[in-house]
């Protein structure tokens, strides 16, 4: 099987990698760059874990073929420090303890983060429809929910 | 929104500790909020080899013929596993500790029992490759009659659905096919009852559906060792299944785990790690060998749903006096651990009241299912919903508020639970109470006076006479004793014995004991 | 179309650990030469807190701050046998053993400490914030740090601990049951208020209040993720669970997280939670478990708050849409009950 050269932006660094044809995101992630932090939960687009940003917009990685995100800007929850200063909805998380398990927190927060980059003061609905595509089978949600409101209402308080 | 109530049962603590009680990060947090927290599939090995498995497509039917002649020429194929590659090919679970018999094999060999079980196990360079060799196996299926109902499996002329259990239930004791709760005569309390109410409940199978699927990575070490990667949530029960399986001493495995993306009971069965390790043998590459969502929703090992007759006498004045239950467990094809699941239910009868005639016979019933396992709240969900939908409607028929009917019938210190040990450390009046106040549900002034450290013992702490009890009563068998050591498992089909003399008269439960026991925040000890 | 509201309760009791061959658990707690602890476990956090609870456990019991305590789980070369991460064991068997090993390394770390300030170890406590000094003389102090240079360097002890915790089995006689399944007992009750549409037969969550008897609540927080998280998984398991919506007829399982179905964000509802402290006498500072019975008392609570709001019983579960439909239907329409 032929390799397909593949270039595009990782956590704003430039990667080249060889992939096989029809391999997804998710795979290309964890295997060929080795970011660990979207997850496998089903590989059907049905739970959120593989949850990415491409060029700013949510993404299901592993229904998103890989040779697809060349020369675009892909984003993982190991992007989203700033520097060591953990970011403000994985602060969040921390404080309104909104992980148990662990497992569904890459991609809840990649979700998070594509709603409050585009609506840093979003509603209660408004923050339940963006994680209604990530399943959380530890939480009960409500910590998460409170956990996004309260990221997106600290950030109003420091700016 | 939570609350601490200190002020009940404060006189019953110290709450002077330094960080018990305190509201601590979890150590875990940092990890998990960064995605550093390593789970088993974070682990990325070189050269490592992809296993899948292939699954029957019947629910019971005889394997004629398995080719995979095809298959092996796939390309990217390293490995094809079937039965007679696993070096012991048969087991059970809680063989580990001498519960049940081995009645579950790794991989078919002469029969499949239900839809899904694994028939033959692929080893190849990529997922994919794998994906397509197993299409390539040909499989000469002749099809059975199943039988997907528990009460259907115990009727005479239902199809045999694991011939080691031949009456499609699992055998207690060496040789009932149930396992019984005797406490009183509920037949006769039940004709003297106000009122008898006979309901039928019915407890859906359920998935755990972890966010992680079950999975491991399993890859040859130093020294002849084998590193194991994996998602169970009882490491040495994993480490000791494979062992056993594998026939090769614990010790040559070294099992990495602890971080696991979800369990709630389906990670407790070994599902991936004998076969993974089996693959990592025979190729000494590494082998990851992870459950698909659709495998573990359908395959993995699910809560089994379970069939629940319940029959209560209850009296004018709301007294519950006698509880009859009869219930099945639907354990699917094999054991797993719903065995222990009807021991732990039986224990649970007749719920947190204090019932004085209690009468139980629960079944573990084989059918061509996906076996069954544990999940959250074990042997006791589903009982929990019939006799609380029940209580309900017993309330409604003697028309008393469903919250005094709870109180009122509430186990107390002192009194004696059908397993016929004395109730201690009681609070369910407490929770009712408490309960109340919070859903702004009134109860009268003497249901909130109740307290489970009241009026509890006296008459309620007797074993009542219970009809055919003076009979000897067996030892327990063989498969009781604690040994936690396969080589100590009694063989297989081992002749019943003879009930030995009666033991000398059982242990009289200590008597309650008097004024509230006071717990130190110093290590734990007592003092009046 | 009418929307009826109904209310019903449950109350519950749950059994710890398990009887089963007897249930023990094993740790091992060492400090570096920093006087920093490890606990080895070979338990399984698989989100319920496991690593946490025991460092909780492990630092009260050494009197020295949470941060000098690191949880290990779960290495089978290094961590000691445990039977594994169910029937709420954790809290109350690993607990158990984490406190004796802590305790035997405590004893040890005061004696080091004993040795360095020239007294009985019997005269000596800890501060909880890392340092060891003479009971009412709190200037004649060592911090734990020091004395665990001293251990290592000078005296030659090695401060750490051994524990185990072991329910023996309990034997099930085979014609009563009388058996010892447990040690303790966790309670709840929960109260949960529906709402109930009686033309598509859709149950929504309006709210749940509960009380849940705990023995301890050695973390708050991480008892409140359980009772949070276990209520949702057990409006899951009422309303919506099945991987055989037929049973027993096997057919139409679902196959993914479209078909299979559990409760979103936007499906849930606010829950009042109290926790009552009725210490078990063998539990770790009385700690008993949460993990499990949490989800219990929801399930029933439910269906008796369908009942009371339409006045049908759905003894089958779970209680789609489906079959409450069906019900009203056969019973001539919803009979609201006496609000409650």
């Amino acid at each position: 099987m032929s390799k397909i050269p593949l270039q595009f932006r990782h956590n704003g660094r430039e990667v080249a990698i060889f992939v096989d044809g029809g391999t997804n995101l998710l795979v290309a992630l964890r295997e060929l760059i080795g970011d660990m932090t979207p997850k496998f939960g089903c590989g059907q687009g049905g739970c959120g874990a593989c949850s990415v940003l491409i060029d700013g917009a949510l993404h299901l990685s592993c229904l998103t073929l890989a040779e697809t995100v060349a020369g675009r800007s892909v984003e993982t929850l190991d992007g989203i420090k700033q520097g060591p200063q953990l970011h403000p909805l994985q602060r969040a998380f921390m404080e309104n303890f909104a992980a148990q398990c662990g497992y569904c927190t890459p991609g809840m927060l990649m979700a998070a983060k594509a709603l409050l980059d585009r609506n840093p003061q979003p509603s209660r609905a408004e923050v339940v429809e963006a994680i209604s595509g990530n399943i959380c089978r530890c939480t009960g949600y409500e910590p998460i929910i409170n956990a996004v409101l309260a990221a997106a209402s600290g950030g109003r308080a420091s700016a | 929104m939570l609350e601490l109530r200190k002020d009940i049962f404060a006189d019953e603590r110290d709450d002077n500790l330094k960080e018990i009680g305190k509201g601590t990060q979890r150590q875990d947090m940092l990890g998990h909020v960064t995605g550093t927290s390593t789970y088993f599939d974070d682990h990325k090995l070189q050269g490592m080899l992809h296993m899948k498995v292939l699954r029957s497509q019947h629910a019971h039917a005889r394997l004629r013929r398995i080719d995979t002649a095809e298959a092996e020429r796939s390309q990217g194929v390293r490995r094809i596993i079937r039965g007679a590659d696993v070096p012991r090919n048969l087991n059970t679970l809680l063989s580990l500790i001498n519960f049940g018999k081995d009645d579950e094999p790794s991989l078919a060999v002469d029969k499949v029992r239900y839809k899904g079980e694994p028939i033959v196990a692929i080893v190849a360079d990529s997922p994919r490759e794998a994906h397509e060799a197993m299409a390539k196996v040909r499989v000469d299926y002749e099809p059975l009659p199943a039988v997907f109902d528990v009460e259907d499996a115990l009727k005479p002329g239902a199809p045999v659905v694991n011939e080691v259990y031949p009456k499609n239930t699992f055998i207690y004791h060496d040789v009932y096919d149930h396992q019984k709760l005797r406490f009183g005569d509920a037949d006769r309390a039940l004709a003297g009852a106000d009122h008898v109410l006979e309901q039928r409940y019915q407890m859906s199978p359920i998935e755990h559906a972890p966010t992680e699927t079950n999975g491991s990575i399993a890859a040859p070490d130093t020294n002849g060792r084998y590193v194991v990667y994996t998602s169970t949530q009882a490491l040495f029960f994993s480490l000791d299944t494979s062992a056993k399986i594998l026939d090769v001493p614990s010790n040559t495995f070294h099992f990495v785990g602890g971080t696991v993306g979800g369990g709630f009971g389906g990670k407790v069965d070994t599902l991936t790690e004998p076969l993974c390790i089996l693959g990592a043998m025979l190729t000494g590459r590494p082998v990851r060998y992870v459950l698909g969502r659709e495998e573990e929703m359908q395959f993995g090992s699910p809560r089994g749903a379970e069939r629940i007759y319940l029959k209560d006498g209850v009296m004018r004045d709301g007294r519950i006096i006698a509880r009859k239950v009869r219930a099945y467990f639907d354990s699917g094809a094999y054991t797993r651990l719903s065995s222990y699941a009807v021991v732990k239910c039986v224990a649970h009868l007749p719920g947190p009241y204090t019932i004085p005639n209690v009468h139980g016979d629960v079944y573990c019933v084989f059918t061509n299912r996906t076996p069954a396992t544990a999940m959250r709240g074990f042997g006791v969900t589903a009982m929990d919903f019939a006799i609380e939908c029940q209580m309900d409607k017993l309330a409604h028929l003697v028309g008393m508020d469903p919250m005094e009917f709870r109180i009122l019938n509430a186990y107390r210190d002192g009194d004696m639970k059908a397993h016929r040990r004395e109730a201690k450390n009681c609070a369910l009046i407490e929770c009712v109470q408490v309960a109340a106040e919070k859903s702004k549900w009134t109860l009268r002034e003497e249901f909130r006076r109740m307290s489970s450290r009241k009026d509890g013992g006296g008459g309620r702490a007797a074993i009542p006479a219970t009809p055919g009890e003076t009979r000897p009563r067996p030892t327990a068998p063989a498969q009781q004793r604690t040994a936690y050591d396969r080589s100590l498992a009694a063989p297989l089909n081992e002749p019943p014995r003879e009930p030995p003399p009666p033991p000398p008269s059982p242990p009289q439960p200590a008597a309650p004991s008097h004024g509230a026991t006071r717990f130190s925040s110093v290590f734990g000890t007592r003092r009046r | 179309m009418t929307r009826h509201r109904g209310r019903g309760i449950a109350s519950v009791n749950y059994p710890i650990g398990m009887n089963l061959g007897g249930d023990p658990s094993q740790a091992l707690v060492h400090s570096n030469p920093s006087g920093k602890f490890t606990v080895a476990l070979s338990s399984i956090d698989l989100g319920q807190g496991m690593k946490s609870v025991t460092r909780q456990i492990c630092a009260e019991t050494l009197g020295v701050p949470v941060e000098d305590v690191y949880v290990d789980t779960a290495d089978s070369d290094t961590g000691p046998h445990c039977m594994g991460s169910f029937a709420s064991r954790g809290t109350h068997r690993v607990g158990n053993a984490v406190m004796a090993a802590a305790r035997e390394a405590r004893g040890v770390m005061m004696e080091a400490a004993a040795e360095e300030l020239e007294v009985n170890a019997a005269d000596l406590e800890t501060d909880g914030r890392g340092n060891i000094h003479v009971k009412g003389a709190p200037h004649r102090s060592i911090s734990t740090k020091d004395v665990a240079i001293a251990a290592q360097f000078k005296q030659g002890k090695t401060i750490s601990g051994r524990g185990i915790f072991l329910v023996p089995l309990s034997d099930v006689n085979p014609e009563t049951g009388e058996m010892s399944p447990a040690t303790c007992y966790a309670h709840a009750c929960l109260v949960a208020e529906v709402e109930v549409d009686d033309e598509t037969g859709e149950v929504a969550m309006i709210r749940m209040d509960s009380a849940y008897e705990l023995g301890r609540a050695l973390n708050p927080r991480l008892v409140e993720q359980q009772l949070v998280g276990g209520a949702w998984m057990g409006v899951s398991h009422a309303l919506y669970e099945t991987p055989e919506p037929y049973y027993p007829d096997p057919k139409h399982g679902p196959r993914d997280f479209v078909e299979y179905l559990m409760p979103g964000p936007g499906d849930i509802c606010p829950h009042d939670i109290a926790v009552l402290e009725r210490p078990a006498p063998d539990g770790p500072f009385g700690a008993k478990g949460p993990g499990e019975m949490c989800a219990n008392p929801v399930l029933p609570a439910i269906a008796n708050a369908v009942f009371n709001a339409v006045g049908v019983r759905i003894d089958d579960l779970p209680i789609t849409p489906e079959k409450v439909l069906r019900a009203i239907k056969a019973q001539g329409g919803a009979r609201p009950q006496a609000r409650r």
